[in-house]
């Protein structure tokens, strides 16, 4: 037989288009629902506003989208952004008092993110792997630690940054580059990395096929336990840029920051066409997934005929949808060939 | 009872053809089976036989064509109503749920009540029956996950045997089985026929089809060649009619090992779970059979030495270099490439196409600055499907969609994707129809020649025969005896693997 390698090129590409499809074709039709519901949906700062909203959660699922993808899940994100982001200001405001403020203050509380994000990670991989405990058991378990500490470190109420330190820190989540606002940058930077990482490179294959079979990938030289564990690490890093550009939009921290994230997060994952049991993953479903999740809050906002309160409701339904709409066409394409 | 006529018939497929989407993989077949028979099927890899089957027991529709049953024109469903009709099917690839119990896979679906509650006592104690009616040593309240592939394949046959089947179809149920398992099997269905039952039986091993068929039906690319009956044939004549050319000598010519070689594989005194004290060279330019019956520890002496189990005790040496791997990378970085015999489970991953499965274990090849080169994984599949004769009629479908022989074919290119110095193949020929089977004993022969050494552990005797400079046969986890030269013969090594003998282990 031949191998025609242009054929089986183009014959993948349109299966990744075709499947990509149902996502984004989703993400207009909620667009084109938005603007004929308040044309102010379309304007450009509604836009700009949209797109630095979605960043959070998408960047935070970007990281997400491996950690399923081979086969694990992480519950802890948003504990973990609240636990970060009080930390940072905590260290900050400690800096500030000690040091006075500067440009130096801010990256202090940068690189302790960084740190806290990869050093959470770490420990989720680890247990998961070496500790042989389940991700779902490791998870839930930090993620009750993380939202604990955060509550203690602020008493039960709020943290908040120093107001000199914040003068600083405000342009990254507010300034723009290019016209496009800075979060949004280093979430289109995060996606793009992510996607090359998971498409383009062996570890993104290895993900893949971890969530497939641990038991093939352990027989394919693959070494599982690492791998594993840099997902969980990728996951940590994620989070933590997001709270990176999240503290200067409040320069606050309390227990209710980052509630119910890490759902929104895997919920943008799944909706994009990742399967939660692993094996398979689309960083740009994901990206979409973002994007559908945070445009349905704001429309929402913009009308009246729908309640705000009712936003995780409507979230739900569409995230229920979107996943049985991908499991109908799934089964139909499969009825479909054998019977032409 | 000699025509091949579809009068009394219990089940038949008249002009059936089949496609998936634009491919078609079954021309307008004929088929019947009928009360107290056994019909064979055979053909090549991908030849359609696993097709025909599924659509005969209604897990697949026919694109044109027709089934009847019992005299009427039937449409099998999908759900599992052919089976309630009395047609059973043991697929090709196990189908068991994993996490489930021994008792509870027999009876899954057909759960024996009392009081309005599962009757746990009477399915054992039936359970317990038929197993022992089958010769299987397995605890009826053992998980699925905990059994052999063997054990597996026997609680299969069990389970469709307590189905009270009409009709039963096994799809290579021997596949996996050893001698002494394949013979039990034998004879249940020979009780079966005798109750009446009709039996359609596919095999690649044409001495199974000679000793158990009436009638034999050879496919070839999806076209039917002929039906005959088995006493008029002989195996060579089925061989020929499955590959349309004539096959000579299966096995290539041994050439005669150099004594002088290195070794370059040496185990002494090596234990882990399921096996203890196994000591061994292997030359460069070696071919060393593993004989012995399925279970006897032959798998787990290979997953000690490449890393996969952490071996108790003993040392491994590499070209005279003690080495103690603890994964798999680093012995197929050593050279050394070992293929599981669970080519499902272990060897592929059946939800991806056959390109990533090819290259998944020597990824790093195909790096070029970090990122994977399409092109480089292209090629190393052209390359891999013109060696191996794999045969996909849509490449870009996934692994698991390949006809059984199609799926070891690439996890044997797999396997050789990263050329290794010392190959360790389990059970290589596994589901491989005879023509591809001379295919790959020939390229086992080329490797040895070539310098390069391997280690075949094989449960088919013929083959370890066949093939090997010397054999090595273990028993209960031990080694029972090395045969060398004339000593390789199918007597003597039953005679060590049956524990009749007892050689000299040093
Ligand atoms: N679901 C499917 N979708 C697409 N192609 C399929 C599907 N099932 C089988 N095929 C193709 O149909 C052909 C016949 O496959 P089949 O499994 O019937 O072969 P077989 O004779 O049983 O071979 P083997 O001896 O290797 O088991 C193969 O080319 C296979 O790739
Ligand atoms: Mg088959």
């Amino acid at each position: 037989m031949s191998l025609a390698s242009a054929g089986t090129d183009r014959l993948r590409g349109m299966r990744i288009d075709l499947k990509t499809a149902g996502p984004l074709v989703a993400l207009i039709l909620l667009c084109v629902l938005g603007y004929s519901l308040n044309p102010l949906f379309l304007a450009e700062g509604n836009v700009s506003n949209l797109l630095t909203r979605s960043a959070f959660i998408g960047i935070i699922a970007v990281g997400a989208t491996f950690v399923i993808t081979a086969g694990g899940i992480d519950l802890s994100v948003g504990s973990m952004a609240a636990f970060i982001a009080g930390m940072m200001i905590i260290v900050m405001n400690w800096a500030v008092e000690s040091m006075g403020v500067s440009v130096g203050t801010v990256l202090l509380g940068i690189g302790c993110s960084l740190i806290l994000g990869i050093g959470a990670g770490f420990i989720n991989g680890f247990l998961t792997t070496k500790g042989k405990i389940e991700a779902f058991i490791v998870t839930l378990g930090t993620m009750g630690i993380y939202r604990s500490l955060i509550t203690y470190f602020a008493n039960g109420g709020t943290l908040s940054l120093d107001s000199d330190a914040r003068q600083i820190y405000r342009p990254i989540y507010y300034d723009s580059l290019l016209g496009i606002p800075i979060p949004v940058w280093v979430f289109i930077v995060v996606a793009l990395i992510g996607w090359v990482l998971m498409n383009r490179t062996a570890f993104g294959r290895y993900c893949m096929a971890i969530g497939s079979s641990e038991h093939v990938a352990r027989y394919s030289a693959i070494k599982v336990d690492r791998v594993r564990t840099i997902t969980y690490i990728l996951q940590g890093l994620c989070v933590s840029l997001a709270t990176i550009i999240y503290v200067p939009r409040l320069g606050s921290a309390s227990s209710a920051t980052g509630v119910l994230w890490e759902l929104e997060a895997i919920a943008a994952v799944i909706i994009g066409g990742t399967v939660l049991k692993g094996g398979y993953g689309r960083i740009g479903g994901t990206v979409i997934g973002a994007l559908i999740l945070t445009a349905i809050g704001n429309i929402l906002n913009l009308t009246e005929i729908i309640s705000n309160y009712l936003n995780g409701a409507v979230q739900g339904v569409i995230i229920i949808a979107a996943v049985y709409l991908q499991r109908g066409s799934f089964r139909a394409g499969r009825k479909k060939t054998p019977a032409q | 009872m000699s025509e091949a006529t579809p009068d009394g018939a219990i089940l038949s497929a008249s002009r059936v053809s089949k496609s998936f989407g634009e491919i078609p993989v079954l021309f307008s077949i004929d088929f019947d089976v009928r009360p107290g028979e056994v019909h064979a099927i055979i053909g090549e890899n991908g030849a359609g036989k696993s097709t025909l089957i599924k659509i005969l027991s209604g897990f697949e529709q026919p694109t044109s064509g027709s089934i009847i049953y019992d005299g009427d024109r039937a449409v099998l469903p999908p759900n599992g109503e052919a089976e309630a009709r009395g047609i059973v099917l043991i697929h090709q690839e196990l189908n068991l749920a994993e996490h489930l119990s021994v008792t509870d896979s027999i009876f899954l679906g057909r759960e024996l009540h009392r009081y309005g509650l599962l009757d746990l006592k009477t399915m054992r104690e039936r359970a317990r029956a038929i197993l022992d009616r089958l010769d299987v040593r397995v605890d009826p309240d053992a998980r699925i996950s905990s059994l052999s592939v063997a054990d597996k394949q026997m609680v299969e046959i069990a389970k469709a045997i307590n189905r009270d089947a009409r009709v039963l179809i096994m799809d290579e149920p021997t596949a996996v089985l050893s001698v002494a398992e394949t013979k039990t099997l034998f004879e249940q269905i020979r009780r079966l026929t005798e109750q009446g039952v009709a039996i359609v039986f596919i095999s690649h091993k044409l001495d199974e089809i000679m000793a158990l068929a009436n009638r034999v039906t050879v496919l070839r690319d999806g076209q039917l060649i002929a039906t005959m009956n088995t006493s008029a044939l002989t195996p060579d004549s089925i061989a020929q009619m499955m590959v349309g050319r004539e096959l000579s000598n299966l096995y290539p010519p041994k050439k005669e090992p150099d004594v002088d070689a290195p070794v370059v594989l040496s185990v002494r005194g090596l234990s882990a779970p399921g096996i203890s004290n196994v000591s061994f060279d292997l030359r460069g330019g070696e071919i060393l059979g593993f004989a012995g019956l399925i279970g006897s520890g032959r798998t787990a002496v290979a997953e000690a030495v490449v890393g996969l189990v952490v071996p108790e005790e003993g040392e491994i040496s590499l070209n005279g270099q003690p080495v103690a791997f603890s994964d798999v990378r680093e012995s197929l970085a050593a050279g050394l490439a070992y293929m599981t015999k669970d080519r499902k489970g272990r060897g592929l991953l059946l939800n991806m196409g056959l390109e990533p499965n090819l290259t998944l274990a020597t990824l790093p090849k195909h790096r070029r600055g970090g990122f994977l080169t399409a092109s480089s994984e292209h090629q190393a599949l052209e390359r891999a499907v013109r060696r191996f004769d794999i045969r996909a009629r849509d490449p870009s479908v996934g692994v698991g969609q390949l006809s059984g022989g199609n799926q070891q074919k690439l996890l044997l290119a797999k396997c050789m994707e990263s050329d290794p110095d010392i190959v360790i193949m389990d059970e290589p020929t596994r589901g491989i129809d005879v023509g591809t089977k001379q295919q790959i004993y020939h390229i086992i022969a080329a490797l040895a020649a070539e310098g390069k050494s391997v280690i075949v552990i094989s449960s088919e005797m013929q083959e370890v025969i066949g093939l090997s400079h010397r054999v090595l046969v273990m028993r209960e986890g031990r080694m029972a005896g090395l045969l060398e030269g004339a000593e390789i013969n199918e007597a003597e090594i039953m005679r060590y693997a049956a524990g009749v003998k007892q050689g000299e282990v040093s």
